[in-house]
C-alpha cells in the first residue's frame, strides 16, 4: 500500500475530522505535527492555495480541505463507509455534513471577536445548533446511523471544541433544555472508542485557547 | 421516467441554478423548472428547503436534494449510466472537489465585492483579488484538462460546471468596471474553455444574455440604494 501521510496541528477539530476517518477505517498512517505559528517549507509547498492543515498525502501525492479529504478517503477505502448507499440519502448526508462545515465557523468567529461582532456570532452559531436539533434524523445515535459518518465527523468541533469555546468566551450555548438531541449524540460521540482515543486534552486545549485569545487582544 | 418526476426550482439569473440544470442536459435528463419569482418565495421552496430557503433545489420522485453542489454529486450518482460528471480516478475526483470548494468559498466571493467594495482604492484591490484567482484558476485548468478542452478532459465535468456557470456574471462585472479580467495576460487557457463552455449544447440554452443580466443587476443595485421605506 502506497504511503499515507497526514500533516495536522493537535488543537485544530479539522485535523482531528481526518485522524478520526482514518482510525475508523483502520488505516495506517504516519502524523507530522505542524506548528501554525511557523509552518513548515512543506505545508506551504503541498498548500500553496490556502497554507492550511489539515493536509493529507496519499503515495506523496496531496489532497487538501478536510471535506475533500474525508470524499477522497472514503472513495480509495471504502471498508466502513462514512456515508450511505443510496443516492438521496448520500445527498443528505453531504447537505449536513456542508452545514456543519460552513456554520461550525461561527464558534470560531466567537473565539475571535467582542462586543457587537461576537454577539452576531453567537446568534449565528445558536441558530446553527437550532437548525440541527430540529432536523435531527430520528431514533438515530448517530447522524450517520448505528455507526459513525462523514456529518458525525464534521460535528466533531461542536461536540469537543465548542464547550471550551463556550468557556473561554463566558457564554453557555449547549443548553441540555433547548438541545436535547444534540447533548445526547455529544455524549454519544465522545464515549465512542475511537473517537474517546482520539480527542485532545480538553485542559492543554482551554489552556491553549485562552492563551491564543489574550494575544488576539493584546495586539495594537 | 416522466418528466414530472424531476423538477429544478430556480431563477433564471442565478448562476447556482444554473449548475443542476447543465448537469440534467449532459445526462438528457427532462425535468420540470419551476421558476421562483425574484423578491419572493414560492411555499414548496420554504417546504423543500428549510435549512436555508434558497434554490436551486431538485426535487425527485418528490424528495427534495438542495446546495448546488451536492445537487450536482447526486445527479452523477443517480443517473450512473448517463456520461459521468466527475471523474473516475479519485485523486481526480479530489481535485475537481478542491477546486469547486475554492470557487465557492473565494473566488465567487470576490466577485461580488467588487460591486461592493468602497472607493477607487478598494474596488482596486477586489479586482486584483478575482485576477489572481482567474490566475490560480488557469493553473487548475492546465493541471485537470491535460491538454483536453474542459477540465473534466474530453466532456464538460463538475469543475466546468463549477465554474462555467458564472461567466454571465463575469462578464457583466467586465462591463461595470469597463476591465477585461477573462484576459490572455491573466488566463489564457480560460478564454478559450470559456469560449467552448458557453457555446457547449449543454450550457447554450441556461446561459443568460449579458444585456439581460446586466438590466437584472441594475434592477438589484437599485433595490438595494434605496432609501428604507
Amino acid at each position: 500500500m502506497e504511503e499515507v501521510k497526514l500533516h495536522g496541528a493537535w488543537p485544530s477539530p479539522f485535523s482531528y475530522r481526518i485522524i478520526w476517518a482514518l482510525q475508523l477505517k483502520g488505516i495506517p498512517y504516519e502524523y507530522v505535527e505542524e506548528d501554525l505559528s511557523n509552518k513548515s517549507s512543506l505545508l506551504l509547498q503541498y498548500n500553496p492555495v490556502h497554507r492550511k492543515i489539515p493536509v493529507f498525502l496519499h503515495g506523496g501525492k496531496p489532497v487538501c480541505e478536510s471535506m475533500v479529504i474525508l470524499e477522497y478517503i472514503e472513495e480509495v477505502w471504502p471498508n466502513n463507509p462514512l456515508l450511505p448507499n443510496d443516492p438521496n440519502e448520500r445527498a443528505v448526508a453531504r447537505f449536513w455534513a456542508k452545514f456543519a462545515d460552513d456554520k461550525g465557523l461561527s464558534m470560531w468567529k466567537m473565539f475571535r471577536t467582542e462586543g457587537n461582532e461576537q454577539e452576531k456570532a453567537r446568534t449565528e452559531c445558536q441558530e446553527m445548533l437550532r437548525q440541527l436539533e430540529e432536523h435531527w434524523p430520528a431514533g438515530k445515535k448517530f447522524f450517520g446511523g448505528g455507526s459513525i459518518g462523514m456529518v458525525d465527523i464534521a460535528l466533531g468541533g461542536v461536540a469537543h471544541w465548542l464547550p471550551v469555546i463556550e468557556e473561554i468566551v463566558g457564554v453557555n450555548i449547549l443548553d441540555p433544555l433547548a438541545f436535547p438531541k444534540l447533548l445526547k449524540w455529544i455524549y454519544n460521540f465522545k464515549e465512542e472508542p475511537i473517537i474517546k482515543q482520539n480527542l485532545p486534552d480538553q485542559n492543554e486545549m482551554f489552556l491553549f485557547l485562552k492563551k491564543q485569545r489574550e494575544i488576539l487582544f493584546l495586539s495594537p | 421516467m416522466a418528466k414530472s418526476d424531476v423538477k429544478v426550482l430556480g431563477a433564471w439569473p442565478s448562476p447556482f441554478v444554473m449548475r443542476p440544470r447543465i448537469a440534467l442536459n449532459l445526462k438528457s435528463v427532462e425535468y420540470e423548472f419551476l421558476e421562483e419569482t425574484v423578491g419572493s418565495k414560492s411555499q414548496l421552496l420554504l417546504q423543500s428547503n428549510p435549512v436555508y430557503k434558497k434554490i436551486p433545489v431538485l426535487i425527485h420522485h418528490g424528495k427534495p436534494v438542495c446546495e448546488s453542489l451536492v445537487i450536482v454529486q447526486y445527479i452523477d450518482e443517480a443517473w450512473a449510466s448517463g456520461t459521468p460528471l466527475l471523474p473516475s480516478d479519485p485523486y481526480d475526483r479530489a481535485m475537481a472537489r478542491f477546486w469547486a470548494a475554492y470557487i465557492d468559498d473565494k473566488w465567487f466571493p470576490s466577485l461580488s465585492a467588487i460591486a461592493k467594495a468602497q472607493g477607487e482604492e478598494g474596488k482596486e484591490a477586489a479586482i486584483a483579488q478575482v485576477a489572481e484567482g482567474l490566475a490560480l484558476l488557469d493553473d487548475a485548468f492546465a493541471k485537470c484538462s491535460k491538454g483536453k478542452p474542459f477540465f473534466g478532459g474530453d466532456k464538460i465535468g463538475y469543475l466546468d460546471i463549477a465554474l462555467g456557470c458564472f461567466l454571465g456574471w463575469l462578464k457583466v462585472t467586465e462591463k461595470m468596471t469597463n476591465l477585461k479580467l477573462l484576459d490572455e495576460m491573466i488566463a489564457p487557457n480560460l478564454v478559450g474553455w470559456s469560449e467552448r463552455f458557453c457555446s457547449h449544447s449543454a450550457v447554450k440554452g441556461l446561459m443568460p444574455e449579458t444585456h439581460k443580466l446586466m438590466e437584472f443587476a441594475k434592477m438589484l443595485q437599485a433595490k438595494f440604494k434605496a432609501p428604507p421605506s
